[in-house]
């Protein structure tokens, strides 16, 4: 096992850490059990995914018969195809960057200039207003359910991306304005005071001196609000009706197409309908994984 | 205004905080505070639909909802929920993130996790990322009930016959949670990670010094040290028990069934709102189910507080 060469090697060079429990313990036994228990928990996890993507390759005599596990006999595209225009995931993925991208910008524009302000100024009414913004952390979004989707309405919002962007910012500021207004509270005073002593506006001095000093803190919870936003699919089904298809979000439309006609004897096309909305998002991930993992985590670990 | 002078710096001040201040603070009056707040009034109303009359009816509401099975069947769901996913969950994400941490043994004298612990964190975390939508859609076709689904194949192979994961109405429910596990545990071995790392790589090299094994390194040095976190997650996984809305809207048979075995809180307000709209009970509902998250996170943190350690 290359750990216990691994501690050998160490324990000759440095005589003060051989005497280890990890040896009494028999680490062969220890590390093969420890393997096989990770590897399971990966096969758990990746099977799912990759047995989606290769299903939307099968014809649906491979799916069903009794050899669902083979692999399939060729890789046909044309599943990818018929879920392209009968799904049109391609129209949901494009609404969904759209409102994601405009209501994550708000939520971190105002969440911030919200914060700064509470952390760092002295005025009657902060202690209210950052308390009204933070016990919003505690209430379930389904408390307003019927209520939101009145005031939406009686906004003539309902059915429309600028109420789905509305609603999405308000519903982000209590933890982007709680985790920021802990971050901005955290920055030295002196460089701020500095700019106000050249002179600097309270504006300027936000936007050039502070929020860049801020921008560990803005990557992560920008990270944290545009995947909990892609994510979100209640909202959309209350806010999005289903005579407004056109504009409906790529959850909403994943959903909907293990319910809808035409897939009932299609499992091909499902398959590939879902690896369309999994596969861009794996990307993503691969890629920016530890900016993903740091950022989701922050949320919590505060 | 403290030393009473408007003096134009002092008025800049206040206009820059107002500026700042005013649009953040209308948005979230209007799409969130003001929602919530009807909501609690609408509980105390017949409202249907969007029709703008309705009449204020007392406590109706809310004596219904204790006459009603589905309500009730919904809130032991959460019971079991809350008493399962967390448990499950943290337990399978700490033993993760002890191996992929610590479980290694030392390497040149340092504490180091298992080979591949870097990639093992890359795929474990991988689920959170999906949207749980998409999950539901997922495992619907996974845990297809007959033969050829690809968790009945294969079981198959070692001679299972055909399980109905989620048209067994004693089933549906653990299936629901497995799945929610599934989900989850990534998330807090990376978070457990966090945790493990901040914490001074001495303290575990001296009690492996001094001859613990990897028991009672897991047991009586890991968990009392990174304790903090794991309460963390516990309210965290906790509050999402009281959700779980989206798994069980899209995965389970007929939103809720079979014959409400799965249903949940949120599922009961958001069918009651927009199947029924009947918008005042829906409220009534949201009520209760703020009135149990409330409970339980007031309860969590009573019972869970424990000395900080400090390193």
């Amino acid at each position: 096992m290359a750990t216990r060469t691994v501690t050998r090697s160490s324990g000759t060079r440095n005589p003060g850490t051989r005497r280890l429990g990890t040896r009494r313990q028999g680490p062969g036994v220890f590390g093969g059990l420890s393997h096989l228990a990770l590897f399971i928990w990966t096969i758990l996890t990746v099977a799912p995914i990759v047995y989606t993507f290769l299903s939307s390759f099968k014809t649906n005599t491979e799916l069903f018969g009794g050899k669902s596990l083979a692999l399939p006999a060729n890789f046909h595209w044309d599943a990818w195809g018929r879920a392209w225009e009968k799904s049109n995931i391609g129209q949901y993925m494009i609404n969904t960057v759209i409102v994601v991208a405009i209501s994550t910008f708000f939520t971190m524009l105002l969440g911030s200039m919200a914060a700064y302000v509470l952390a760092r100024y002295r005025f009657a009414g902060n202690r209210l207003i950052y308390l009204l913004f933070v016990s919003g952390l505690s209430i379930p979004p389904f408390l307003a359910l019927s209520s939101l989707y009145k005031v939406v309405q009686n906004l003539g919002l309902l059915g429309t991306h600028v109420g789905v962007v509305l609603v999405y910012v308000a519903f982000s500021l209590p933890f982007t304005v709680f985790f920021l207004a802990a971050f901005f509270k955290a920055l030295p005073d002196t460089v701020a005071e500095a700019a106000v002593m050249d002179g600097a506006s309270h504006t300027r001095t936000f936007f050039q001196i502070m929020m860049p000093m801020a921008k560990p803190g803005l990557i992560s919870i920008t990270i944290f609000n545009v995947i909990g936003q892609w994510n979100q699919y209640l909202l959309p089904i209350v806010l999005l009706p289903g005579d407004k298809q056109d504009l409906w979000l790529i959850t909403q439309g994943i959903a909907n197409i293990s319910t809808s006609a035409g897939y009932e004897a299609d499992w091909a096309a499902l398959f590939a309908a879902l690896s369309m909305a999994i596969i861009p998002i794996l990307i993503v991930y691969v890629i920016f994984q530890r900016q993903i993992q740091s950022g989701l985590t922050a949320g919590v670990g505060k | 205004m403290r030393h009473g002078k408007l003096t134009p710096p002092v008025l800049r001040r206040y206009g820059f905080i107002f500026s700042f201040l005013i649009a953040p603070l209308v948005l979230y009056i209007v799409f969130f505070v003001s929602p919530n707040l009807q909501a609690i009034q609408l509980a105390f109303t017949n409202s249907r639909g969007i029709s703008p009359t309705f009449e204020y009816v007392g406590f109706e509401n809310f004596t219904k909802l204790f006459d009603d099975e589905v309500f009730w069947a919904a809130v032991r769901h959460h019971g079991v929920i809350l008493l399962a996913m967390p448990l499950v969950s943290l337990i399978i994400a700490l033993f993760f993130s002890f191996l992929l941490n610590l479980g290694g043994g030392q390497r040149n004298g340092r504490m180091a996790g298992v080979w591949g612990s870097g990639f093992y964190k890359v795929v474990f975390f991988f689920p959170q990322v999906l949207a749980v939508a998409i999950v539901g859609v997922l495992f619907q076709a996974i845990l297809r009930p007959d033969k050829d689904g690809i968790l009945n194949s294969a079981l198959g192979l070692i001679g299972i016959d055909p399980v109905g994961w989620l048209i067994d109405p004693n089933l549906a429910l653990w299936t629901i949670i497995g799945v929610a596990v599934w989900q989850a545990v990534g998330f807090y071995v990376v978070l457990f990670s966090a945790g493990m790392a901040s914490v001074p790589k001495e303290i575990f090299e001296a009690a492996a010094l001094d001859g613990a094994g990897r028991f009672i390194l897991f047991f009586r040095v890991t968990i009392p040290l990174i304790w903090n976190t794991v309460q963390v997650g516990w309210v965290y996984l906790g509050i999402a028990a009281f959700d779980c809305f989206a798994l069980v809207q899209v995965l389970s048979v007929d939103r809720g069934g079979p014959d409400n075995a799965t249903t949940v809180l949120p599922l009961e307000i958001w069918r009651q709102a927009f199947t029924y709209y009947k918008f005042g009970y829906s409220s009534a509902m949201g009520v209760a189910l703020v009135f149990l998250v409330l409970t339980f996170a007031a309860l969590t943190l009573r019972v869970t507080r424990r000395e900080r350690i400090e390193y």
